[in-house]
């Protein structure tokens, strides 16, 4: 029982992420470009081959005109725990331990130089945010001056993801000690992301810590509970207006989003509306 | 000793499971991934100590305040700067991506002047010293001819040190051309002097309002100081404050509002008329404004109620009766309610009656000149440079008219003109372009082009490599914003005064000279009296005595608001604010800005969106922001149109196919996207695409929507009003 001996409770970095500011403006995918030396090609508009930690998705009701309306849906690495903590999808099928789960932080890590490329993570991802390197990244002459120290590029024939901006961590976590402090404050540790939204739509911090903002926002219940379909549900929200995207699946993810509008909240979490409501509808509409 | 075949067999068979067995294939394996993951051309970047320096953007007229990050010497990131009036640490895609500009590839190294012919791209680098020459000997040679006024330059704005120091120098050598790129600010300017008498910017003040009305501004897609408009949309989402979108399309301003209005593109004057009749028929307008304040009340009244009552305008807008009644009124009963002006970014002037409309309903609900309200900003007066002297040329050359007609008897309610740049080539001499980039940016691009090859001479002073660069016969290529200083003052509707000061994150990487320098240098080649309006050492020397007053907050906070001031009075000839009078009666019974192309011929609607996304003004796209580009709206080299379904039915057209768009003024094959968001009849190009310069980041993707449109005069300002063109898919 390690766990129980430390100190400090471990930490569930999350986002709650507010679908009702964010206007889908894009500034948080260039954020994160630029924060963490993220390539890019002359021609990105295949987007199978096109890297972005972050995507923002746009999603429509389907309605005609002029009954339509449309939402963004940002989506970084969803940092899922898994049906038990750490069986992510991806962390499960690595045969390489290039991708963990981090017990303390509850980001799931990726490390470059492990990764030989079999992009298992990816077929196991529910969210797509997994990208191969198909190609070595090149910038064009000269534009190699701003890449950044803190983030390594990434090399042909390895897979890359959102990290929650973990460099951030390790330089926070390296200043509190150097002030002789234990813990990161909240403000210390924000994603790249975070901090750009113009609409201020993005809320980041520890999911455990009821004094960070975004524990407030989604008030996730920490007692596991199971849904329709038996599975083990950790960490559900009690704000009636977030959701997870899939939560079904019990991937148990880490970014939560609010929405005022049902058809959203139906949209990200599609599965889970209709077991709810009736445990066969699923699979009478055969999907 | 004999090899049997039997031996040999168990000796390959033996040797094979032994290297399986050995660690040997996994070290090669292992081996063969890391020699393969360490090519010598993977960058490593550099270690060192970090920094952060703070600037103001320049890549909009947003003038958002950044805060740089530095590794040594090397600039890695570009935040928004906390605490700064406008942004709040908030940032934009655009000024994010900043640093891919001051490090990319299409940044202009050099002087240059052009070899081979307009357009071709072929250069010789000179030195600076030949450069000045050459401008200042072209400049000497045409005002030697005495037509001084047959130079014009074009600038992106009309205020800060380096706009005025392009001002002063035609001044000084007797040409009245300068232009200003067209904006929203035209419109505006001209309706705050009507109605205000001020001169000025309209000042906005959207933080403190409670329910907006916005006629098509893309709020949330680049309008005004984009992420002051972001920040106060999400206030007004906490505060559970209204937004309604008058638009055509589901933008994204729309699709956020609480409700979207889809009126017909082009109507949206009669739909402010028809809500004011609706205001003052139910007597919801602030009784103690209109009785103390304004001025043709009454006027306005029965202009009103004769021509747009709702059941009337309904028709005309697409809107019924009813809804028109209820946001009207919902708007009246607001706390602070703001109807915004300005369609898209504001990239375009728009209708001055349009514009009067909007404005009077602000004040209809009383709410001019206070927080929450528009009111005309006070002028930027820092800069108090000593009057020019003018020598005779130059004083017969001011007493010319301007080549545009703005400001003439028949135009009298604007300064610039500039879309008419394609008609009035024949009399321009020489041109000077700073930071601007009409031969993509102004509407009917040919037209401009050919402008273009009819002016003998045109220097570019940009930094990039764009389209009217190579259209230049010289390049004197600026240092871009995180190279130098300059005052940045905002117009873009910020509620009071504000000025940003850019400052040098790091060294010039290139060749380059500060404009203020170049224009300085050009002017003391001149000599006389040119030479003497221009009495400093430097552009530095001239910055920091200009805003001498301001220059200690500029230093150490990287910018200086103005104490907080709301008007009381109006300088309008009655000291009140006026709603109708003779002129503004002939502007509101001037005729609709007609559709070009609006007959059989051509039967739908072309109409260009604005996102924030594209950059569309000086600033090309970059990397980083095609990146995000959807791929409905670029797929390959293709740029795609958004219509509505059930009318590409109706014209055979299937989603995803390519189709001819024909316009009056162009043709071009485009993309076909189904989108349900857009009003049957109508398709929707995003601007900022179509780029022929640049890099292959940007090159050659999409189509240029100006290449497609022409301006249209607006009959009551002349400024261009152009909403739309008639169009035809096929």
């Amino acid at each position: 029982m390690k766990e129980a001996q430390t100190k400090h409770r471990p930490k569930r970095f999350g986002m709650a992420i507010d679908l009702d500011k964010c206007t889908g403006c894009g500034a948080c995918m260039v954020a994160c470009f630029s924060e963490n030396n993220v390539p890019f090609r002359e021609d990105e508009s295949d987007k199978r081959r096109s890297i972005t930690w972050m995507k923002v998705y746009k999603i429509t009701n389907g309605e005609k005109f002029p009954h339509t309306e449309v939402c963004y849906i940002p989506r970084p690495c969803q940092h899922c725990a898994g049906q038990h903590e750490g069986h992510s999808p991806c962390v499960s099928v690595c045969p390489a331990t290039a991708t963990d789960y981090s017990r303390e932080t509850g980001i799931v890590s990726q490390i470059y130089t492990r990764c030989f490329g079999c992009r298992y993570c990816m077929g196991a991802c529910p969210y797509h945010a997994r990208y191969f390197n198909w190609w070595d990244p090149i910038w064009p002459k000269g534009m190699e001056r701003y890449l950044s120290p803190n983030v390594s590029p990434r090399m042909r024939g390895i897979v890359e993801k959102c990290s929650f901006c973990f460099h951030r961590y390790q330089l926070a976590r390296n200043k509190a000690f150097n002030d002789g402090r234990r813990e990161v404050e909240e403000k210390e540790y924000q994603t790249a992301c975070t901090q750009a939204c113009p609409a201020g739509a993005i809320t980041f911090g520890d999911l455990n810590n009821p004094a960070h903002a975004v524990h407030q926002i989604v008030r996730p219940n920490l007692h596991e509970e199971h849904n329709a379909a038996g599975i083990p549900i950790v960490g559900k929200a009690q704000n009636p207006h977030a959701f997870r995207l899939l939560e079904r699946l019990g991937t148990n993810t880490k970014i939560y989003y609010l929405s005022s509008r049902e058809w959203v909240r139906k949209a990200g979490d599609n599965y889970q509306v209709q077991m709810e409501s009736d445990p066969h509808a699923a699979d009478a509409s055969g999907h | 000793m004999k090899l049997s075949r039997r031996c040999f067999l168990s000796f390959v068979a033996g040797g094979a499971a032994g290297t399986a067995l050995s660690p040997l294939p996994w070290k090669l394996t292992d081996d063969l991934s890391i020699w393969s993951q360490n090519w010598p051309w993977t960058p490593v970047p550099p270690d060192g100590e970090g920094t952060y320096t703070l600037s103001t953007c320049t890549l909009c007229p947003g003038g958002c305040g950044i805060s740089v990050r530095k590794i040594d010497d090397r600039a890695i990131k570009i935040e928004g700067a906390k605490g700064h009036p406008l942004n709040d640490g908030g940032v934009c895609i655009l000024g994010l991506s900043g640093l891919q500009l001051l490090y990319g590839p299409t940044r202009i190294q050099a002087p240059m002047k052009r070899v081979g012919d307009r357009g071709q791209g072929r250069w010789q680098t000179i030195s600076w010293k030949q450069a000045i020459a050459e401008v200042a000997g072209k400049l000497k040679e045409i005002r030697d001819q005495g037509a001084p006024q047959s130079v014009a330059c074009i600038a992106p704005k009309d205020v800060g040190t380096v706009a005025q120091l392009l001002s002063r120098l035609l001044s000084a050598y007797g040409s009245p051309n300068f232009l200003r790129m067209p904006s929203v600010e035209d419109a505006y300017e001209a309706a705050i002097y009507l109605t205000q008498g001020a001169t000025g910017a309209a000042g906005v003040d959207v933080e403190n309002a409670d329910f907006i009305l916005s006629f098509g501004s893309a709020i949330l897609d680049g309008y005004g100081s984009p992420v002051r408009m972001f920040k106060a949309n999400s206030k007004m989402k906490e505060l559970h404050g209204t937004v309604v979108q008058v638009e055509s399309r589901l933008s994204n301003t729309a699709a956020k509002a609480d409700q979207w209005l889809a009126v017909k593109p082009g109507s949206e004057a009669d739909l402010a008329m028809a809500m004011a009749n609706v205001i003052i028929s139910q007597v919801a307008f602030d009784q103690d404004f209109i009785a103390n304040k304004v001025d043709g009340f009454e006027a306005f009244a029965r202009m009103v109620q004769d021509k747009y009552a709702p059941e009337t305008v309904a028709q005309k807008t697409g809107i019924d009766s009813e809804t028109i009644s209820k946001i009207a009124l919902q708007f009246a009963a607001a706390r602070k309610p703001l109807a915004l002006c300005g369609k898209g970014k504001g990239q375009t002037p728009g209708s001055l009656k349009e514009a009067l409309a909007i404005h009077a309903l602000n004040a209809l609900v009383g709410n001019i000149n206070r927080s929450g309200g528009v009111q005309a900003l006070a002028a930027y007066d820092y800069i108090n440079w000593p009057d020019i002297e003018t020598d005779s040329v130059a004083a017969a050359g001011l007493q010319k008219m301007r080549l545009d007609g703005a400001g003439s008897d028949s135009l009298p309610h604007v300064r610039y003109l500039t879309h008419r740049l394609a008609n009035i080539a024949d009399g321009v001499q020489a041109l000077l372009v700073a930071e601007t980039n009409p031969c993509h940016s102004l509407p009917d691009t040919q037209a401009v082009k050919a402008a273009f090859d009819k002016i003998p001479f045109v220097v570019s002073f940009s930094s990039f490599m764009d389209e009217t660069a190579m259209n230049a016969d010289l390049i004197l290529p600026n240092h871009i914003y995180l190279e130098r200083f300059e005052d940045v003052p905002v117009t873009a509707g910020v509620a009071r005064p504000t000025v940003g000061l850019c400052r040098p994150i790091v060294n010039p990487l290139y060749n380059t000279q500060h404009l203020g320098d170049s224009i300085m240098q050009i002017a003391k080649a001149l000599g006389g009296t040119i030479a003497g309006a221009f009495p400093w050492e430097d552009y530095e020397t001239c910055l920091k005595m200009t805003l001498r007053d301001q220059w200690g907050t500029l230093a150490k906070k990287g910018v200086w608001m103005a104490p907080n001031a709301t008007r009381t009075g109006f300088e309008t000839a009655p000291g009140k604010f006026v709603m109708m009078n003779d002129d503004m009666g002939a502007i509101y019974m001037a005729d609709d800005v007609a559709l070009q192309g609006g007959d059989d011929a051509y039967p739908l609607v072309l109409i260009p969106y604005d996102s924030i996304r594209l950059a569309s003004r000086y600033i090309g796209d970059t990397p980083f922001m095609v990146k995000t580009v959807s791929d409905t709206v670029i797929k390959g080299q293709h740029g795609f149109v958004d219509i509505n379904p059930e009318t590409a039915k109706r014209l055979g057209l299937a989603d995803g196919q390519l189709a001819k768009l024909t316009t009056p003024v162009g043709e071009a094959t485009v993309g076909v996207h189904f989108e349900y968001g857009i009003m049957p009849g109508v398709v929707a190009m995003p601007r900022g695409l179509g780029h022929t310069a640049y890099d292959a980041f940007l090159a050659g993707k999409g189509v240029n929507v100006n290449q497609l449109i022409g301006p249209v005069e607006d009959p009551a300002s002349g400024l261009d009003a152009a909403w739309g063109i008639g169009a035809k898919l096929a």
